[in-house]
């Protein structure tokens, strides 16, 4: 018996039921990716033993329920925030807990401001009433001082290490990314070493 | 001149449509890579902060998600307008943040859970007051690692 050609498929439907599954995906699925300002709780200790920290160690951001921002006992906008917070880190008056006087600093040497960013805390309350909008503005602008100072130092202290024209920021992305070409021990060293100089200190009050 | 004639009377050729099918797959292939399912769907408006220095989230696998904002109008009757906190597909309480950071962590492998972090997507026009109790149930259940979920832009638009 000869053999019959098998008869052919219809398939003119196939882009129907494709773009069905297209649509559901579409629908079901989402693309965007999540960003934010990471921060780390602080853990709850029952016996905190009580530390002496001078006041002028201490740089205070008062918000209260009105969004109005208080600096170190003075009424401020938020666009100043920044340069402020950076000129009291930088600030550099006298020598950090093991005496060394901060040679990476170009703040005013001021007596009166904070001694050593090693020793410098950002202390932030806020009230019930605060906005989480507002709130987030001073977060942001208290993260930008900090990122102000570690990329100033990066750009300074990486060209020594093979790091040309390379800031804060971007040697934390190098270091994640995964096609990233570089020694990337050297690189951890550096970011390590930045971080230490500059500690985000910034501690909030309940 | 006949040669132009000819042409005109057979009407128009079909398109063939036979490659339609590989190009939708083809873009259906690429929305199924690309793109994550989307697990909540909110009861609240949600419209977050900017901030300029936003880190990126990697693993998403690892992210527990918090959020709060005021109930949407269709559940403004039933939940009133104050802020709420949502976690997965409900409206919570306070109260309920432990049981649910314990049951996000039963999820998942033993290796993974140092490494979870808390986003709190939450709504700029929310009170300090509510987040300042999640926080705090946040630290009594030892989940330190939080992360404001915000949109890249400039501070100037939180007002």
């Amino acid at each position: 018996m000869a053999k019959r050609a098998a008869p052919e498929v219809n398939a003119g439907s196939m882009a129907d039921i494709a773009f069905l599954l297209l649509i559901f995906f579409l629908v079901t699925t989402t693309m965007e990716k999540d960003s934010g300002i990471s921060r780390k709780l602080p853990p709850i200790v029952d016996d905190t033993p009580d530390v002496v920290i001078k006041q002028k160690n201490i740089f205070t951001v008062l918000l209260n329920g009105k969004d109005q921002l208080l600096v170190e006992e003075e009424i401020m906008e938020l666009k100043n925030l920044r340069a402020a917070a950076v000129e009291f880190l930088d600030n550099a008056g006298g020598t950090d807990k093991d005496g060394n006087k901060c040679d990476y600093c170009q703040g005013k040497k001021d007596p009166r401001s904070s001694d050593h960013p090693d020793k410098a805390i950002i202390s932030l309350k806020n009230e019930r009433k605060t906005s989480y909008g507002t709130y987030i503005s001073v977060q942001n602008e208290l993260v930008a001082a900090y990122n102000v100072l570690r990329n100033r130092r990066a750009l300074a202290i990486g060209p020594q290490r093979g790091y040309r024209d390379m800031n804060f920021l971007q040697m934390q992305k190098n270091y994640k990314d995964v096609n990233w070409v570089g020694n990337k021990t050297k690189l951890k060293e550096l970011i390590d070493q930045i971080k230490k100089e500059y500690p985000q200190k910034l501690s909030e009050v309940q | 001149m006949s040669k132009f004639k000819k042409k005109k009377d057979g009407g128009l050729p079909a398109i063939n449509t036979a490659s339609l099918p590989d190009i939708v797959f083809m873009l259906l292939f690429f929305f199924m890579v690309a793109t994550v399912m989307r697990d909540n769907s909110l009861m609240i408006e949600n419209r977050l902060p900017s901030a300029s220095e936003v880190e990126k989230l990697e693993h998403k696998n690892l992210v527990m998600y918090i959020y709060v904002g005021k109930p949407s109008s269709s559940y403004k009757k039933k939940y009133g307008t104050e802020a709420r906190i949502q976690l997965n597909d409900k409206f919570a309480e306070v109260s309920d943040i432990a049981a649910f950071i314990a049951s996000e962590r039963a999820t998942k492998r033993e290796e993974e859970i140092p490494f979870l972090i808390t986003s709190l997507k939450v709504d700029k026009k929310a009170n300090m007051g509510l987040i300042g109790d999640i926080k705090q149930e946040l630290r009594k259940v030892n989940a330190l690692k939080i992360n404001y979920a915000s949109i890249k832009g400039d501070v100037s638009r939180n007002k």
